[in-house]
């Protein structure tokens, strides 16, 4: 059937499944915009008006980690763009499978300077997996048939297409290509089974394991196999920031979080263990510390999708490229295969008790201070209240590094967070992406006083749909994390990290018709939580929290793992 | 070290700011690189010229490989090669003993005259580095007026490319399949 590029477009994203877009008008994506508002319910495609474009690219992340779907977002040319570019690279920094479409200039006017114009495929090669310009009709509807199977298969990531004008108004036959083939992409899914063999027989052997868990092993959905094999193996585990949940907390072979804030026992287990298992995680600087120093008796095994990430910054004794719920099936096969032949599991009593001697001499701990509402405090109320069952997102400062230490999640997809890119401001539309993929789950917000105010600017949005996102607000008045990093490595010279005026934030959300309530005394933050999270629609809890809490244990930049701060 | 790697990518919008933009970006050095269309339609073969340790080498080549459009990509320095460059010099040829030194220069060297003028010569020369690098050497203090160089282009020797057929028919999986984008 013949019909005008806009539809095409909407049409494309009804083959993929696609339920729900963020985006923003403007003048390059109108006929797009015309083909919303006059055809998307009857293609069953909600588009949600987001207040700034960076937050429809942040509202995609979070739906998409909460679901594993591929996120979808729209924007104009030039501005449009422009300010999705963080969001864009926040999402290929943590491997987020998102389309997004942006509008461009007509064919004719292209490198013009026109009005609007950017270089939008220029601007974000290096922070998209992939992206295209599409020049006419007849390449849109392939074009995006292409986009979305790069975007979520192999390491996933996002990719752009930049739509000109006139291709939006052109007219040509409407068909979708089934399927796809890409002479030029093709991951490797299956690991080499020698590699496997190899890499079991050293799980089997080692005294000392500890297994390493990032966000690729959620990307993968290997969750029960990642379990299967702590269990089996009998493996301590620890996740990423990316990584979390995972593996259940819970569980008893869970080690938390390792890294910059990671757990003192975590750590530990880290450095002195005789084999590191890392599966779908890239030894990010954030969790090795001074790489010279980093695990130096140990052996590396190193699964993941993406071939440059190994042997990218450790050395690698086991690499196995590959998908790691696929990856970690073959291991379960091969131990099968191995225990049957007689192979014993080295016994591993004597590590299991010095870690939690480890954890016992430096648990997470905080000390209480009169009727001050300690940050942490908050976060545990959290868990409590919630049983740990909800979608929780994070900004970026301490508060991030509070919940990734302290809530526990046991379930995958249900942690969202910043964690490569590190972007402030990603928390709140995050959330919103989650509630909108899970309208009857809890999701809650929990952001900073300094990212809220990067973002708040969708307080309006979740008010126009009644998005149910309960947002955390743990106010210390100051910049925490940067505060945090001058007291301790700039002998306490605050440099422009207080933010001296700060909106009421009560009054604030209540002027965007968002419900709010705060507490201010230590003996007030379950009740206000509980009400808050139990109240309908979205609602503000601010919790006005001790000013200068540091997050412990924290490795210095550029330090060694066992050089971590304990308090 | 320096290493030539081969690059066969799909001819598309942006291609070779996608690779030259890749290195940029990862603070890799690109040497030389050279570009045209091969056999197939739409795909054309880089050659690139690099250096770096063993570690950033093989990043590079990873990196490259992670491209969507990057079909194959081979670090040519592995194997046995052939390695080619052009140069073209506009050197001072004026009449007399000076013609006479230059035009001895470009038949030891096989190299071609392609433009004559009263006082100068245009000259090619094709061959590997080092020969071009002596050939310039020696036109120096002559006068070089101008120069351009093409930079290496490369290929795999044919025996070693039969070999490697061998292997890939035998080999059911190599112990880690690092070096063949697949
Ligand atoms: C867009 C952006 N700008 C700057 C930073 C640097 N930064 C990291 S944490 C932080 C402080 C965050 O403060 P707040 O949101 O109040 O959270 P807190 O640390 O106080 O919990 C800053 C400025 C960043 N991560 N992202
Ligand atoms: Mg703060």
């Amino acid at each position: 059937m013949k019909m005008r590029g806009a539809r095409i477009l909407l049409e494309a994203l009804r083959c993929e499944g696609v339920k729900h877009v963020f985006g923003y008008p403007g003048g390059a994506v109108l006929h797009i915009y015309d083909e919303i508002v006059q055809t998307s319910e009857e293609l069953g495609i909600t588009h949600y008006l987001v207040r700034h474009e960076q937050g429809s690219l942040f509202a995609a992340a979070g739906y998409s980690q909460a679901t594993g779907k591929t996120g979808v977002a729209l924007v104009t040319s030039g501005p449009g763009g422009t300010n999705a570019v963080t969001g864009i690279a926040n999402a290929f920094m943590d491997s987020i499978p998102i389309v997004v479409f942006t509008g461009q200039v007509p064919t004719h006017l292209i490198g013009n300077d026109a009005f609007q114009e950017a270089d939008l495929t220029g601007i974000t090669r290096s922070c998209t997996k992939h992206n295209y310009l599409v020049k006419k009709v007849e390449d849109l509807a392939p074009t995006i048939k292409e986009a979305f199977y790069v975007a979520s298969s192999g390491r996933p990531g996002p990719v752009l297409v930049d739509l000109p004008k006139d291709v939006t108004a052109q007219v040509c036959d409407f068909s979708y290509p089934e399927t796809i083939e890409l002479e030029s992409y093709k991951p490797q899914v299956y690991g080499n089974p020698k590699q496997v063999r190899r890499a079991v027989q050293a799980m089997i052997e080692a005294e000392r394991p500890v297994l390493y868990i990032g966000g690729g092993a959620i990307a993968a959905g290997a969750y029960d196999e990642v379990r299967q094999l702590a269990e089996r193996l009998d493996l301590p585990t620890t996740c990423t920031l990316m990584g979390l949940g995972g593996f259940p907390a819970n569980h008893p072979l869970s080690l938390g979080m390792l890294g910059m804030h990671g757990g003192y026992w975590t750590n530990m287990a880290v450095n002195n263990c005789d084999l590191l298992i890392s599966i779908g995680a890239r030894f990010d600087d954030r969790v090795t510390g001074k790489l010279s120093d980093f695990a130096v008796g140990a052996k590396f095994i190193h699964v993941d999708i993406d071939p440059s990430c190994i042997g990218k910054n450790v050395r690698c004794d086991f690499p196995v490229i590959g998908d790691a719920k696929t990856v970690g099936r073959q291991m379960l096969q091969e131990l099968d295969a191995q225990l049957s032949d007689g192979v014993k599991i080295a016994p591993r009593d004597a590590w299991h008790e010095q870690i939690a001697e480890w954890r016992r001499q430096h648990p997470f701990s905080f000390k209480e201070d009169g009727d001050i509402i300690k940050p942490q405090q908050v976060i545990h109320e959290l868990r409590r209240i919630t049983g740990g069952k909800a979608y929780v997102s994070a900004d970026v400062g301490q508060h991030q590094m509070w919940t990734a230490q302290l809530y526990g999640f046991d379930q995958p997809r249900q942690w969202l967070n910043s964690g490569g890119l590190g972007a402030m401001g990603y928390g709140f539309p995050a959330a919103i992406g989650a509630a909108v993929a899970h309208p009857d789950e809890l999701c809650v917000a929990v952001v900073g006083d300094g990212g809220f105010q990067m973002s708040l600017n969708e307080l309006a949005t979740v008010r126009q749909y009644n998005i149910p996102v309960k947002i955390l607000l743990i106010n210390n008045g100051y910049l925490g994390m940067v505060r945090q990093w001058q007291e301790q490595f700039y002998e306490h010279r605050y440099s422009h990290s207080d933010m001296e005026v700060a909106p009421d934030f009560v009054r604030l959300a209540e002027a965007y018709g968002v419900t709010a309530l705060r507490a201010t005394r230590k003996d007030e933050v379950a009740h206000t939580l509980e009400k808050g999270l139990n109240l309908p629609g979205p609602v503000l809890i601010e919790m006005k929290v001790a000013r200068e809490e540091n997050v412990f244990p924290i490795v210095p930049a550029g330090a060694a793992l066992k050089d971590m701060i304990l308090a | 070290m320096k290493h030539t790697i081969s690059v066969h990518v799909e001819n598309e919008f942006g291609m070779l700011t996608r690779v030259a933009g890749l290195f940029s970006a990862r603070g890799y050095q690109v040497d030389t690189i050279c570009v045209a269309p091969t056999l197939e339609p739409g795909v054309s073969r880089m050659t690139l010229t690099t250096h770096g340790n063993d570690h950033v080498i093989q990043q590079i080549l990873q990196q490259t490989r992670k491209l969507i459009k990057v079909r194959k990509v081979v670090d040519m320095t592995a194997s046995p090669h052939v390695e080619r460059e052009m140069v073209m010099l506009t050197v001072n040829a004026h009449m007399g003993e000076q013609r006479q030194e230059v035009l001895s220069l470009v038949e030891i060297f096989r190299a071609r005259v392609v433009d004559v003028s009263e006082d100068a010569f245009i000259l090619e020369l094709t061959g590997n580095f080092d020969k071009i690098e002596a050939f310039i050497g020696l036109l120096k203090p002559i006068g070089i007026l101008d120069i351009v160089r093409t930079g290496p282009v490369a290929m795999t020797r044919v025996a070693a490319v039969r070999a490697q057929q061998l292997a890939d028919e035998e080999e059911e999986f190599s112990e880690l399949t690092l070096n063949e984008k697949v």
